[in-house]
């Protein structure tokens, strides 16, 4: 059976995000830089895999593959990082508490393995979304 | 021969650096080196050189692919749209000009749109609190030339402001910080270790969404009340000789980002926040600041504050007055709702950065994205209109994240033909005249 755990994501700019934007959103140090979801080693055992390994990370909104690395910015167990970008907001609740701000940082979760399925590239994540043709 | 520009302005994030030196072809089209700037900065400047820069506006055809259209066509296509909806979403404005925004607000007001800048998902919460109690602020000059205790709170600038750090809070020696970094206490707050922490003196973990717990408890131990044994995870005797540290010294400022504004109690984070700089200055001098994102974020905020009175979410659809009200005129929610029938990106990209939701909702509307690149708001969009970089190929005026206004410098040509942003909306201003005269 597929081990699944449960996190609090935050999402936040990274400098390397920066400069993969900057280096253009359909670049390589983009991709790099965003398609990663950062996990304490403890939480990585727990779940049962190895860094660098593909995981499903699914919200109450929806899902997304991304790549678990350890963090660069120590992260304590129990929460993690998903640079902001495409890849982060498939699975930001939007609702605001008429603010307008939504819900980038402090909400659940859920985690499990996915090492076989592919991380879509930054506009195929969106059209994906969007129901538009992806080529 | 190359030549060296001087003194250039980086349109990057807030800090808006102002010693960037760049070298340029003779020609004046290519940028061959930039010094002086961060990694995210240069590479900006680099990005304008690099091969595969749309150069005309690109329409999407049924098929889901882009045809190239003339400026012409586009203007006409843009105009109709925004003279056809009844309520139009005209989004971004962070980074452009100001001069470009006051032509934008003018085609707002006339087609009835709704006008919202980044902060919207950014720090809008913060101009919520700073409307709610006000904000007892400083620019970052008298933070390089006077702060000895500096607070970074939510916020990681080595990161998202790579040069803050050096130019104003950490590192420079100013008029009366002569020892620099040895003159000055700098403490970092935040649920993970970040690269901000790796520079400050003390670094206090606080459990993530526990900081409005925690800027209480400092507040009380201003007070000389007393705390629980811990407060968001930090112990009460870390917060008593904090304060006391605080309350020690000569000029004091809290930096503070997204944080506070994107976790639970959004607006009264930031309350209470201003409301603790409130409390020290009983002691001693405190200031607290925003850190704005986009360069010219603030620009956006200053522009429509003193057009409309609001400084995002500015509701234009009644014609005769301007209306505000976060929750309902603000991008993400007005989405979400489908309250909106056509959009308007401007220098920016929502299609990253607004959450997933929205981004669905904008792509089944006519949506038009201005924009100097290729991002994920273009391939959504029905049009594509690119444009000069502000801050690199055309100048014009932003503000710095201490509303300090300050002119960018035009350093190469862009590419030939192209229109900068002043002068697309121009086009479009004078076009949506034309439709609505005939009306």
């Amino acid at each position: 059976m597929t081990k699944k755990i449960t996190l609090n994501m935050i999402t936040c700019r990274s400098i390397f995000q920066g400069v993969g934007m900057e280096a253009g959103k359909t670049s390589q140090k983009y991709f790099n830089a965003c398609s990663i979801i950062e996990m304490h080693p403890e939480d990585m055992k727990k779940l049962g895999i190895w860094k660098n390994t593909n995981v499903r990370v699914s919200s109450s909104v929806g899902s997304i593959v991304v790549k678990a690395v350890e963090p660069r910015e120590l992260l304590v167990p129990g929460l993690c990082h998903i640079p902001m970008g495409p890849w982060a907001n498939r699975i930001v609740p939007a609702y605001t508490f008429s603010t307008g701000e939504p819900c980038f940082k402090g909400f659940d979760v859920e985690i499990e393995p996915a090492i076989n399925e592919p991380i879509l590239s930054a506009i195929d994540v969106v059209k994906d979304a969007c129901g538009l043709p992806i080529k | 021969m190359t030549k060296v520009v001087k003194d250039v302005i980086c349109p990057f994030c807030g800090t808006l650096c102002d010693d960037v030196e760049i070298t340029v072809s003779d020609d004046n089209k290519k940028i061959i080196s930039v010094r002086n700037a961060c990694a995210i900065g240069a590479e900006k400047f680099n990005h304008t050189s690099l091969p595969g820069r749309v150069t005309r506006p690109r329409m999407r055809q049924p098929d889901g692919t882009f045809k190239e259209v003339s400026y012409d066509e586009a203007v006409d296509w843009t105009a109709k749209t925004l003279v056809n909806a009844r309520k139009t979403l005209m989004y971004g404005w962070a980074s452009t000009s100001c001069q470009a925004m006051s032509v934008g607000h003018e085609i707002a007001e006339k087609i009835g749109g709704i006008v919202d800048n980044c902060a919207t998902v950014c720090h809008g919460s913060s101009l919520i609190a700073i409307q709610d109690v006000g904000v007892p602020s400083c620019t970052l000059g008298e933070v390089k030339n006077r702060a000895d205790r500096v607070i970074f709170w939510g916020c990681n600038p080595a990161h998202a402001h790579p040069r803050h750090m050096s130019r104003y809070s950490i590192f420079p020696r100013g008029f009366f910080t002569v020892k620099g970094h040895k003159g000055r206490k700098i403490y970092c707050v935040d649920c993970r270790y970040t690269d901000t922490a790796r520079c400050a003196d003390e670094f206090i973990q606080v459990q993530q969404g526990y900081d409005y717990e925690l800027l209480n408890a400092f507040r009380t131990a201003a007070r000389g009340e007393v705390l629980p044994d811990t407060v968001g995870g930090v112990p009460k005797e870390k917060i008593y000789e904090i304060v006391e540290e605080l309350k020690g010294g000569r000029f004091g400022v809290i930096f503070f980002g997204m944080g506070l504004t994107h976790t639970m109690g959004r607006n009264h984070n930031i309350d209470i926040a201003i409301a603790l700089t409130r409390d020290m200055n009983d002691f001693t001098k405190f200031n607290i600041m925003a850190m704005r994102g986009h360069w010219n974020v603030t620009g956006s905020g200053q522009v429509l504050a003193w057009q409309y009175g609001f400084p995002y979410a500015v509701d234009l659809s009644r014609r005769t007055k301007a209306r505000y009200q976060t929750g309902e005129t603000t991008s993400v929610d007005l989405l979400i709702r489908n309250e909106v029938d056509a959009c308007f990106n401007i220098a920016t990209d929502p299609g990253a950065h607004f959450p997933i939701d929205s981004v669905v909702s904008m792509s089944k509307k006519p949506t038009v994205t201005i924009d100097p690149h290729i991002n994920m708001s273009t391939e959504i969009s029905d049009l594509h209109i690119p444009v000069a970089m502000v801050g690199v190929e055309v100048g014009g005026c932003a503000y710095r994240m201490d509303n300090v206004p300050i002119e960018t410098r035009k350093v190469v040509d862009p590419p030939d033909g192209m229109l900068t942003d002043v002068e697309l909306l121009t086009k479009i201003n004078e076009r949506v005249d034309e439709l609505m005269g005939a009306k």
